[in-house]
């Protein structure tokens, strides 16, 4: 089952109809990272919202294409984690911890034109780390 | 469940009565004999009764026209239950009854009492008219014991189903009320969390919440915790799954509330707080919840460089 890829400016979105073998994740993970590096990609969106569950091996897939995209310059976001995904993921540990996530493809797009757009600059931290911890 | 041999025995007699062609053919006969003699008497049976249930001072959140009137459709429905060895009828009445009694305040235990109060009427009446005749009083009883018991058994598990049935309603009801999932502002929420947090409705919570999330596209959530009274670690690992998937909705949340006992407890027990937000009160939580709003760069998710966890004193 192979993923369609679609090319929307400087992004790309991949967008999972249905789930996935390992196989499948496997394809699509070096399609993606090929992709980023052969034209100018600034930002990748990858959207599960089709995707009923999501095993161990799905959420590392998606931090591996994550990381490896930014390698190549590109910033990743998943969107359309459904509600009882999400809530199995973190009742069986399964973080997507350094992984921006949203709730739909709008809200993909949006969080891209923002980081792209700061990307260059310093993303200092909110709060100095110097703040004595609440207690 | 008509048919489950739960039966209370509050005899010392067989509950059984004696096998065989020819005995059960009389016994049939017994129980019709026995049956007339009981509506022939209807008056002054279903009186003698009312006023024991007074003397025994049950149903007393009932007046004594109510009780009066009650007794007549419980008596009828007994004997014809005798009658007609069928239960459908008298399970359907009982738990019409109950629906009406119980919102009246009538306990368990009244309702018993006054079933087998109503036996014991209808046995001494028995034990009255065959004095003269010890065997056939014996025959007598061996057909009415059984089904007594069954009518009893009948009436008090009808009421206690028709109790468990709206526990269960009220508790449902009570789960729903408490954990409103409010949109104050667009893409903000507010979950206001009161009383006791059980497993099951910290669950429905989290559950509720992620919903309301993707319903309301909401990028910001404030959960109060100032109603809440005490935590134990299986809830604090619940508030802490609740803001680890409402990230995964590309939602912030910010705590606010945390008494100094339950933050001293959720330190001690180790509960990893890094990845929460928290401000003092709920009015700061809101604040901050518009401030994180407001900012463009503000974006849920963790991202590099960005520090997870806000801490504000106050």
């Amino acid at each position: 089952m192979e993923v369609p890829i679609l090319r929307q400016g400087q992004y790309l979105i991949a967008s999972i109809q249905s789930a996935l073998t390992d196989a499948d994740l496997s394809h699509l993970r070096e399609a993606l990272i090929a992709q980023v590096g052969r034209s100018r990609c600034r930002g990748v969106i990858v959207d599960v919202t089709a995707l009923d569950v999501m095993d161990s091996f799905a959420v590392r897939t998606l931090r591996d294409i994550a990381h490896m995209a930014r390698l190549r310059g590109a910033e990743t976001v998943i969107v359309g984690i459904q509600p009882d995904v999400a809530f199995a993921m973190v009742q069986l540990g399964l973080t997507l911890k350094g992984v921006a996530t949203v709730l739909d493809l709008e809200e993909g797009l949006a969080f891209l034109d923002g980081r792209t757009k700061d990307r260059g600059l310093d993303t200092r931290p909110k709060r100095p780390p110097s703040n004595p911890p609440r207690g | 469940m008509a048919d489950t041999k739960r039966s209370v025995s509050v005899s010392t007699r067989t509950s059984e009565a004696p096998g065989g062609g020819a005995l059960s053919e009389s016994s049939a006969g017994l129980l019709r004999e026995l049956v007339a003699h009981l509506r022939q008497n209807r008056t002054q049976l279903r009186e003698e009764w009312a006023r024991r249930i007074t003397r025994a001072e049950l149903l007393t959140a009932m007046t004594e026209e109510e009780i009066f009137a009650e007794a007549t459709a419980v008596y009828d429905n007994y004997v014809e239950a005798l009658e007609t060895g069928t239960f459908e009828a008298l399970q359907a009445y009982s738990r019409r009854l109950s629906e009406r009694i119980i919102p009246r305040g009538v306990e368990t235990d009244e309702v018993v009492g006054i079933v087998l109060l109503l036996r014991d009427v209808l046995a001494r009446s028995l034990f009255n008219k065959y004095q003269d005749n010890v065997e056939k009083l014996n025959r007598i009883l061996d057909s009415y014991e059984p089904a007594a018991n069954r009518i009893a058994n009948t009436v008090a598990v009808g009421f206690v189903e028709e109790r468990e049935r709206i526990i269960r309603q009220q508790q449902e009801a009570i789960r729903e009320l408490s954990t409103p999932v409010l949109q104050v502002r667009e893409r903000l929420l507010i979950l206001p969390i009161i009383g006791v947090i059980d497993p099951q409705r910290a669950r429905q919570l989290t559950e509720q919440l992620l919903r309301a999330i993707r319903a309301n596209r909401a990028k910001v959530v404030v959960i109060d915790v100032t109603g809440v009274a005490a935590m134990d670690s299986g809830v604090a690992n619940h508030l802490v799954q609740t803001v680890e998937a409402s990230r995964l909705l590309g939602a912030t949340v910010i705590v606010t509330g945390l008494s100094p006992e339950i933050a001293q407890t959720l330190v001690t027990i180790g509960v990893d707080l890094s990845e929460m937000a928290t401000v003092g009160d709920l009015q700061g939580g809101i604040e901050e919840a518009e401030r994180l709003l407001a900012d463009r760069a503000a974006i849920p998710g963790p991202q590099p460089g960005r520090e997870p966890g806000t801490e504000l004193t106050r």
